[in-house]
């Protein structure tokens, strides 16, 4: 398996708010992303998961460290890398198909050609239907279909994605789990996934990284494997209630309630 | 799908409970109107008030008929279309213009000023949300002048300018520039780092991102400033038209005034506010075709 990024002891560093001294937002994180993984970071508010994707996006240099793409430096922001945002990112002054066209159209690829490929990634995410229709008339778990299939048609290597589906209700958030998890099956690109939600990450993850704050550090890795067996199964229900999913979760959910007891008692 | 998966178009006017100032004031508003209308009828008809301090409203109706010499035009009109042989009617007008030319003339100094204001106070105001260096340049002069009333400058334009058609315009531009470069500079605030970083992600130059995401989200409030900028260029047309202007419909009620011909002046008060009614609703009209997802996202 080839490395796509690879951040090797990668620091953050962010002026305290109170002016004296710094808060160490990422610190001497190495992790490398490899094809077709998909990458869960889970941890509570506050513990550098915004940065490390900020930094990955080129959003953010990182105070030390190296991170490369393809064994390239990464120096800024770039179309091999897409994001998507909780929300807030969409163009109101363009319709749902100029939205997903709009990263080609930056690139200057004629408008049949970009207009025809956006088609492609909308109908990969349903919204086929719905090419004409101005984004603000879209539902919020649309109005998110339309952010990823507008990243993925640009062809990124790697698809960035902080707490997307975060401002979602709980059954439409289930519906684009599925959904996300069907994209990424087709597409093959590697992810780089933000959430809050255990239950989501565990499901989801090929591999899941926790992380917990002051300084922000990855505490522990697992490779899992619960959303092959919702590709086999198709039932996304029966693998969250099965029992190795109900105890990895419990697991998972006592380390970041024990860092936070911890925390709290020092 | 179904149309339940959409949000509602607009958000549904709902009367809540302790909602601020809820239920439709149209209704009340046209009694209003009536009955302001209707009192200026009978206190001039009883005769409460002299004409020279109240003209009654059929007087004014007169005076516009006279002056924007709607007899002659009319009579030209069948001409034209041969109902009759020639023009009797004269046509005077007020101060060597009739109406229309003065309303043309406010109109041109109006809009001349405030297309000059808008083609250089947009890229301005813009600068001013995008850079530190602009921001530093412009908002001293602009936070200084803007506050002035028109009228405190207006002897110093005829300085600069002389007495004509430029210092007028120049008057106008002023009123007009500070609102449009304000509020395309808060416009700039408008647009969330989610898209400005989106379309850097999808690899977008920093002209692109200017042009393309920038300048759209401020598109809002630009027209917000230029609805602003025009009512505040036809709020100083009159103080602009003080100084030796041949027409405008400022200057058909200052001449007026002299002359005591208190029902021109109301003719002109009237045109005034009527133009700028007609000016707003047009701004809404763009507004609405150009940003309807204003407030919606
Ligand atoms: N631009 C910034 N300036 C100062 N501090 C920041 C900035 N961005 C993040 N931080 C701090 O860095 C830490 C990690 O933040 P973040 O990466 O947003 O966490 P998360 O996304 O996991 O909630 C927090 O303590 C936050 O206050
Ligand atoms: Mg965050």
């Amino acid at each position: 398996m080839t490395t796509v990024v690879s951040l090797d002891r990668v620091t953050v560093e962010f002026p305290a708010v109170d002016g004296e001294g710094v808060v160490r937002a990422l610190d001497t994180v190495s992790l490398e992303f490899r094809d077709n993984e998909f990458v869960v970071a889970l941890g509570a508010s506050g513990c550098g998961k915004t940065t490390l994707l900020n930094v990955i996006a080129g959003f953010l240099q990182p105070t030390s460290g190296k991170i490369l793409h393809r064994d390239e430096p990464i120096r800024g922001p770039g179309s091999d890398r897409g994001v998507v945002f909780q929300k807030h990112a969409l163009l109101p002054w363009l319709n749902v198909l100029e939205n997903t066209a709009f990263g080609l159209k930056l690139q200057g690829v004629a408008r049949d050609e970009r207009l025809s490929r956006a088609r492609d990634y909308l109908a990969l995410v349903g919204l086929s239907d719905f090419e004409r229709y101005p984004v603000y008339q879209l539902s919020g778990g649309m109005q998110q279909r339309v952010g990823l299939a507008r990243a993925l048609t640009c062809d990124p290597d790697m698809l960035l994605m902080d707490e997307p589906l975060g401002a979602l209700d709980a059954f439409t958030r289930e519906n684009m789990q599925e959904l996300v998890l069907d994209a990424w099956s087709k597409t093959r690109k590697v992810v780089f996934f933000i959430t809050h939600s255990v239950e989501e990450a565990l499901f989801m993850a090929t591999r899941l990284i926790v992380m917990s704050p002051r300084p922000g550090r990855i505490t522990h890795t697992y490779d899992i494997d619960f959303s092959r067996r919702f590709f086999e199964t198709g039932n996304a229900r029966q693998v969250k209630s099965s029992p190795e999913f109900i105890a990895l979760r419990e697991e998972v959910l006592s380390i970041i309630y024990g860092e936070e007891t911890g925390d709290a008692q020092p | 799908m179904k149309p339940g998966l959409f949000r509602r178009r607009r958000p549904q006017a709902v009367d809540q409970y302790g909602a601020p100032g809820r239920g439709s004031g149209t209704l009340i508003s046209a009694v209003t109107i009536v009955v302001l209308l209707g009192g200026w009828w009978i206190v001039t008809q009883l005769g409460l008030i002299r004409p020279l301090f109240l003209p009654a409203p059929e007087m004014v109706i007169a005076k516009f008929a006279k002056i924007a010499c709607t007899e002659h035009y009319f009579e030209r009109l069948l001409v034209a279309v041969g109902g009759l042989a020639e023009v009797e009617a004269k046509c005077h007008g007020f101060s060597d213009h009739t109406l229309h030319e003065h309303i043309l003339w406010s109109l041109y100094r109006v809009f001349s000023a405030f297309a000059l204001a808008t083609v250089t106070a947009v890229p301005i105001g813009i600068s001013m949300g995008m850079s530190r260096h602009a921001r530093g340049v412009f908002d001293p002069p602009i936070e200084f002048y803007r506050p002035i009333p028109p009228l405190a400058y207006l002897p110093l334009t005829i300085i600069w300018f002389g007495i004509g058609e430029s210092g007028k315009l120049f008057l106008i531009f002023l009123a007009c520039f500070a609102p449009i470069a304000i509020n395309a500079r808060a416009g700039v605030r408008s647009v969330s780092i989610e898209q400005i970083h989106a379309a850097y992600s999808m690899g977008a130059s920093h002209g692109q991102v200017l042009r393309q995401v920038v300048l759209k989200a401020a598109l809002p409030e630009i027209l917000t400033g230029m609805r602003v900028a025009i009512a505040f260029g036809w709020t100083t047309l009159v103080a602009a038209e003080m100084v030796a202007a041949k027409a405008g419909i400022g200057v058909m009620v200052l001449n007026a005034a002299r002359f005591l011909a208190t029902d021109i002046v109301f003719l002109g008060i009237i045109v005034i506010g009527a133009v700028a009614f007609v000016f707003d609703l047009i701004m809404r009209r763009v507004e609405r075709a150009l940003v309807p997802w204003k407030g919606r996202m």
